[in-house]
C-alpha cells in the first residue's frame, strides 16, 4: 500500500518535470535533424521561469472563464497523469478513472481551451477554437477505437489493468495491436498539435491552430497552458508505452527496487520516443486544413482495423 | 411503513390526486387570463409545488409495490384503469423533477404582450403536465390513447402560442399531422396486441401470446409512432419547427420531458407488453437510433438559430436514448439479461440526463431571447459579461450535455460505451463484430456534440457583442435564476452521485427483465457496473481530485509568483482595429460539418459575383428528407385530392346527378 502510494506521487512528479523536458528534447532532436544549432534541453524550464515572474496582461473584455481556463486545462493534464501508469502499474489512483474516463478528460481539457480562445472574440482565436474542436471530434472516435481493441483483448477498459495484462504476455507481435498501435500514432501526432496537422513552431496566425488559441494569454496563464501542452506530449506517450511497449513497467504491488529501474526504461522508451516524432516531423510537411480530416480517417480506419482483426483473428 | 398506512397514504393514489391538483390550477388561471401578474406569480408557483410533490412521490413509487387503480372516468363499460410500477414512476420523477425547474422558470417568464392570454397559457401548461402524468399511468389503451391525444393537443395549442405568426401557425399544423400519424400507428400496435381477446387493458395483452410475426407487427408499429414522437428518421422533421416556435419554458418542456414519453411508451410495448422481444428489433433499434443520432447532431452544427440548434440536439439525444433500447431489447432477445440490465440503466439514466441538461439550456435560450430580443446566433455574443448568472449556469448545461467527466452526460455514455464493449459477446455471428463499430459511432457523436455546445455557447455567451444593442442586455430575474440553478445543480448531483441513482432504477429492470446488477452499486461513491476489474469511475473523486489540484495550482503559482494582473486592449497579433465582424460568425463556426459531412446536407448558395458593388453571400441548408420523403408525399397526395376534386362541379345538377345514381346503385344491391 505504502509502495503503491508512493509509486503514485513519483509519477505524478515525475510527469509534471518530466514533460517540459521531453518537449526540450524533441526540439532539440527536431534542430539536430534540421542542421540548425539547437537550443538548451533546458529551455522549456527558463522560459516558465521567466513567464511565471511577469505581469499577466488581459484584454479589457477578458472574462472569469478566460482566467480560469489555464488552470483547469492544467489540473485535468495532471490528473490524467495521475492515472496513466508510468514507471509501475501499482496506482491506488487509477480506478478512479479509466480510460473512456481519460479520453473525457482529455476532452474537458480540449473544450475549456477552445471555450477560452473564443472569449476575447478575436478572429484568430474563435479560428483556432473551430478547427481545434474539428481535430478533437475526428481524433477522439480513433482513439476510443484504439482503446476499445486493447480493452476486448485484455477484457478491461482501465488502463492499470490493460497494461498489467500486456506486460504479463509473452513477447510477440499481435496484428491487432499493430493496426492500434499506428493508429494510435497519428491519433497522438493530431492531438499534439505537431507536424502533419498543426506546427507548433509556426509563425503564421492563418495556419495556427493550437497556437492560435493561446494567442490572448500571457505570462503565468501561458506558461500553465504551455506546460499543460507539454504534459499532455507526456501523457499520450505514456498511454503508448502503457498500450504497446509496457515491458518494463513495474507490475502490481512490487518493491522500491522495481520501480527505481522502472524510471530509467521509460526515460530510454521517452527518449527514444521523442526523437520519433523529431524524424516525422522533419519528413513530413504541414497538411492543408482540409486534409486533416483524411489523416484522421486514415487513423480511425486502422483503428477498426484493429478491432476487426481482433474479432476475427482472436488475437 | 406505519404513517403511510395510517394516513393510508399510496404512491398512486397520491399521484392522481396530483394530476387532478394540476388541472385544478388550469383551470383557476382561467378566472382571470389576461391578469399575468396572477398567472405568474400565484397559478405558477403553486403549480411548481405540485411538481416537486410529484417528484418526491414518484422516488417513493419507485420502491413501493405495484399498485393499480380502476378508476371512475371513462366510457360505461370501458372504465380507465391505472397503474404505477416502477418504470412509470422513474419516468414521473422525471415529469416531475423537470416540470418543477421549468414552472419555477416559467413563473417569472411569461410576461404582457402578443399572442395568447397568460391564464390560457397557464391551463395548456397544466394540462399538459396533467396529461404527461396521465400517460404513464394508464393501464390500458383506451386511457393510454386519450391521455396520449391530450398531450399531443395541449403541446399543440402550447406550440402555436404566437398564433398571429404564420411560420408558427404553419410548424404547428405539421407537429400535430406527425403527431397523429404517430397517434395511428400506437393505436393499431394496441389492436395487434389484444391478441384476439378484444380485452384492450394491458393485463390482458400482457398475459396475451403473441406469435412472432404478430409480435413483430406490433413493435414496429409501436416504434413508428413512438418513434414519431421522438423525432427517430426520418419523422424528425416536425422537431426543429415545433420546438424553436414555442416559449422557451414550453420548449424545454417538450424536448426535456414529452420526447421521453416516447422512449417510456418503447420500453412498455416492448418489455412489458410484449416481454419477450426479439434481438432483431434490437438490431433495428440500435442501427435507427444511431442514424438518428448522428443526423441530429450533424444538423445542430450548422444551424445558426439558437432554438433550431437545440431542437435538433435533441434529435440526437434521442437517438442515443434509443440506441440504448435497442442494444436492452437485443441483449434481452439474446437472452443475455443481466447486460440487457445495464443497458436498460444506461438508458434511464441518459433520458434523467437529457431532461436536466437540455431543460437548462432551452431555458437559457429563453432569458437571452427575453433580455436580447434575438434567436438568430448571428446577432449574440459578449453576453457573458452581461448576464453572467445565466452564463454560469448555462456553461454547467454545456459543459453536461457535451460528455464531460465529472458532469451527467458523461456518465451515461460511460455506461452507454462499457455496453457496447460486451456486443462483442452475443452468440451471432457478424452482429458481434458490427455492433462493436456503434461504440465508435457513439464515440463519433459525442464528440461532435462537444463541437455543438462550444459552437452554442462561444457564440452566444463569449466574443464580443455582434450588435450594439446587447450591451443593454440584463440578467435574468431571481424565479428565473431559481429554475436554471436547479437543473444545472441536478446536472452536477446526477453527475458525482450516479450510484444512488443507479440503486432506484435497478428496481426498474428488476420489474421489466427480472434481472439485478446484484452487489455491483454497493459502493456508493465508485460506479462498476460490471467488476471492479473490469471498469470503475468514480466521479465524486474525480471531481474532488481535479477541484483539489486546480486550488493548489492557483495556491501555489500565488504564493510563489506574484506578478500582478494589467489590462490592455487585445493583442491580437497586433493587427489592431479588431471589431466584432471579425469573429467567427455561427455559419463560420459551422463551415467545416459542412465541408466534412457534405452528403447530409442539401446546401443552397447565393455567392456574389467578384465585380458586384454590394456583394451578398447567403447559404441555406435544407433537410433532405423534405426532397426524399415528405414532398413526393405531398405531391401525391395532392395529386389524388385533385383528381378526387374533379366530381366537385359546383353545379347543383351535376350533385343532383351523383345522388339520383347513388340512390340507383343502392336500389340495385338492395333488391
Amino acid at each position: 500500500m505504502i509502495v503503491a502510494a508512493t509509486n503514485q506521487l513519483f509519477e505524478l512528479v515525475l510527469a509534471l518535470l518530466a514533460a517540459p523536458l521531453l518537449l526540450g528534447w524533441v526540439n532539440k532532436c527536431r534542430a539536430w535533424l534540421q542542421n540548425r544549432s539547437a537550443p538548451s534541453i533546458w529551455l522549456p524550464y527558463r522560459n516558465f521561469h521567466k513567464l511565471f515572474h511577469k505581469d499577466a496582461l488581459l484584454a479589457d473584455n477578458a472574462s472569469l472563464l478566460f482566467r480560469t481556463a489555464p488552470y483547469i486545462v492544467f489540473s485535468s493534464m495532471v490528473v490524467a497523469a495521475a492515472i496513466i501508469p508510468s514507471v509501475g502499474t501499482a496506482l491506488p489512483s487509477a480506478f478512479v478513472a479509466d480510460a473512456i474516463a481519460l479520453v473525457g478528460l482529455f476532452a474537458t481539457a480540449r473544450v475549456f481551451i477552445a471555450l477560452a480562445a473564443m472569449d476575447i472574440g478575436t478572429a484568430f482565436g474563435t479560428l483556432g477554437a473551430r478547427r481545434e474542436m474539428m481535430i478533437g471530434f475526428l481524433a477522439e472516435p480513433a482513439l476510443l477505437m484504439v482503446i476499445f481493441t486493447a480493452s476486448l483483448i485484455s477484457s478491461s477498459t482501465s488502463l492499470v489493468a490493460i497494461s498489467d495484462a500486456f506486460v504479463s504476455r509473452e513477447l510477440a507481435i499481435y496484428p491487432s495491436l499493430a493496426f492500434a498501435a499506428v493508429a494510435f500514432l497519428l491519433v497522438l501526432l493530431a492531438e499534439n498539435a505537431r507536424i502533419p496537422v498543426d506546427n507548433p513552431a509556426t509563425h503564421l496566425e492563418l495556419t495556427m491552430i493550437h497556437e492560435a488559441m493561446l494567442l490572448e494569454y500571457s505570462a503565468r496563464h501561458l506558461a500553465l497552458m504551455e506546460w499543460a501542452a507539454a504534459l499532455k506530449l507526456f501523457n499520450y506517450a505514456a498511454i503508448g508505452i502503457a498500450l504497446f511497449v509496457p515491458w518494463g513497467i513495474a507490475r502490481g504491488d512490487v518493491g522500491y527496487v522495481e520501480l527505481l529501474t522502472g524510471a530509467p526504461i521509460l526515460a530510454v522508451k521517452l527518449m527514444i520516443f521523442g526523437t520519433g516524432i523529431a524524424l516525422i516531423e522533419t519528413l513530413s510537411a504541414k497538411l492543408r486544413i482540409f486534409r486533416a480530416p483524411e489523416f484522421l480517417a486514415t487513423a480511425f480506419l486502422f483503428a477498426v482495423l484493429g478491432m476487426l482483426v481482433h474479432l476475427l483473428l482472436g488475437s | 411503513m406505519p404513517w403511510s398506512t395510517w394516513i393510508g397514504y399510496s404512491p398512486i393514489d397520491a399521484t392522481l390526486v396530483l394530476i387532478g391538483v394540476w388541472l385544478l390550477l388550469g383551470v383557476a388561471g382561467l378566472i382571470a387570463p389576461r391578469n399575468t401578474r396572477f398567472v405568474a406569480h400565484v397559478i405558477f408557483p403553486l403549480g411548481a409545488l405540485v411538481c416537486l410533490a410529484m417528484l418526491v412521490n414518484a422516488v417513493i413509487g419507485i420502491a413501493a409495490p405495484v399498485e393499480a387503480r380502476v378508476m371512475l372516468l371513462g366510457l360505461p363499460d370501458l372504465p380507465f384503469h391505472a397503474r404505477q410500477d416502477a418504470l412509470a414512476s422513474v419516468f414521473l420523477a422525471l415529469l416531475g423533477g423537470g416540470s418543477f425547474g421549468i414552472s419555477l422558470f416559467a413563473a417569472g417568464y411569461f410576461r404582457d404582450g402578443p399572442g395568447a392570454a397568460p391564464g390560457l397559457l397557464g391551463f395548456q401548461y397544466h394540462v399538459f403536465l396533467a396529461s404527461m402524468a396521465a400517460v404513464l399511468l394508464a393501464d390500458d389503451a383506451y386511457a393510454f390513447m386519450v391521455a396520449w391525444e391530450a398531450m399531443a393537443l395541449a403541446s399543440y395549442f402550447l406550440v402555436v402560442t404566437q398564433h398571429k405568426v404564420p411560420a408558427i401557425r404553419r410548424a404547428g399544423f405539421l407537429y400535430l399531422l406527425i403527431a397523429h400519424l404517430g397517434a395511428l400507428g400506437i393505436l393499431l400496435s394496441f389492436g395487434v396486441l389484444q391478441g384476439g381477446s378484444w380485452q384492450f387493458t394491458f393485463e390482458a395483452m400482457r398475459a396475451a401470446s403473441h406469435p412472432a410475426p404478430w409480435a413483430s407487427a406490433a413493435f414496429f408499429l409501436a416504434l413508428l409512432g413512438f418513434g414519431a414522437k421522438a423525432g427517430l428518421l426520418p419523422l424528425h422533421v416536425w422537431l426543429p419547427e415545433a420546438h424553436p416556435a414555442a416559449p422557451s419554458p414550453v420548449s424545454a418542456l417538450l424536448s426535456g420531458v414529452m420526447l421521453k414519453m416516447a422512449v417510456y411508451g418503447t420500453l412498455r410495448v416492448a418489455l412489458d407488453l410484449i416481454s419477450e422481444p426479439l434481438w432483431w428489433w434490437g438490431l433495428v433499434t440500435l442501427a435507427l437510433g444511431l442514424a438518428t443520432a448522428l443526423f441530429g447532431v450533424v444538423f445542430a452544427a450548422v444551424q445558426t438559430d439558437m432554438k433550431r440548434l437545440l431542437a435538433y440536439s435533441s434529435i440526437e439525444n434521442l437517438g442515443i436514448a434509443f440506441s440504448g433500447v435497442g442494444l436492452t431489447l437485443m441483449f434481452r432477445g439474446f437472452g443475455l439479461d443481466a447486460l440487457a440490465a445495464i443497458a436498460l440503466l444506461a438508458t434511464l439514466y441518459h433520458c434523467l440526463n437529457h431532461a436536466c441538461y437540455k431543460s437548462l439550456l432551452f431555458l437559457a435560450t429563453g432569458s437571452v431571447l427575453h433580455a436580447t430580443g434575438e434567436r438568430n446566433l448571428g446577432k449574440l455574443g459578449g453576453l457573458i459579461r452581461y448576464m453572467p448568472w445565466v452564463a454560469g449556469l448555462a456553461l454547467v448545461g454545456t459543459l453536461a450535455i457535451a460528455g464531460l467527466p465529472p458532469l451527467n452526460g458523461f456518465v451515461g455514455e460511460w455506461l452507454l460505451l462499457q455496453v457496447f464493449l460486451f456486443t462483442a459477446s452475443v452468440p451471432q455471428p457478424f452482429i458481434d463484430m458490427l455492433v462493436p463499430l456503434g461504440a465508435a459511432l457513439l464515440a463519433l457523436i459525442t464528440a461532435l456534440s462537444a463541437y455543438v455546445m462550444v459552437k452554442f455557447y462561444g457564440v452566444i455567451f463569449l466574443g464580443r457583442p455582434r450588435e450594439p444593442a446587447l450591451a443593454a442586455a440584463r440578467d435574468a430575474g431571481w424565479l428565473e435564476r431559481l429554475g436554471l440553478g436547479w437543473f444545472a445543480l441536478a446536472c452536477v448531483l446526477l453527475g458525482v452521485l450516479p450510484v444512488f441513482v443507479l440503486r432506484l432504477l435497478e428496481l426498474v429492470s428488476v420489474q421489466l427483465l427480472d434481472a439485478t446488477l446484484g452487489d455491483r452499486l454497493e459502493s456508493w461513491w465508485l460506479l462498476s457496473p460490471i467488476s471492479a476489474e473490469r471498469a470503475s469511475y468514480g466521479p465524486i473523486v474525480f471531481l474532488l481530485g481535479l477541484a483539489g489540484v486546480v486550488v493548489v495550482t492557483t495556491l501555489v503559482v500565488r504564493h510563489y509568483y506574484h506578478a500582478g494582473v494589467r489590462r490592455g486592449p487585445a493583442w491580437d497579433c497586433g493587427f489592431g482595429r479588431l471589431d466584432s465582424r471579425m469573429q467567427d460568425t455561427a455559419e463560420g463556426f459551422g463551415q467545416p460539418i459542412r465541408r466534412i459531412f457534405a452528403p447530409f446536407f442539401v446546401i443552397t448558395r447565393t455567392v456574389p459575383a467578384p465585380l458586384d458593388t454590394a456583394p451578398v453571400y447567403a447559404v441555406q441548408i435544407d433537410d433532405p428528407f423534405w426532397g426524399w420523403l415528405f414532398r413526393p408525399i405531398g405531391r401525391t397526395v395532392q395529386g389524388i385530392a385533385n383528381l378526387v376534386a374533379r366530381l366537385q362541379r359546383g353545379r347543383i345538377s351535376t350533385y343532383l346527378l351523383y345522388s339520383f345514381l347513388t340512390l340507383l346503385g343502392l336500389l340495385v344491391l338492395v333488391l
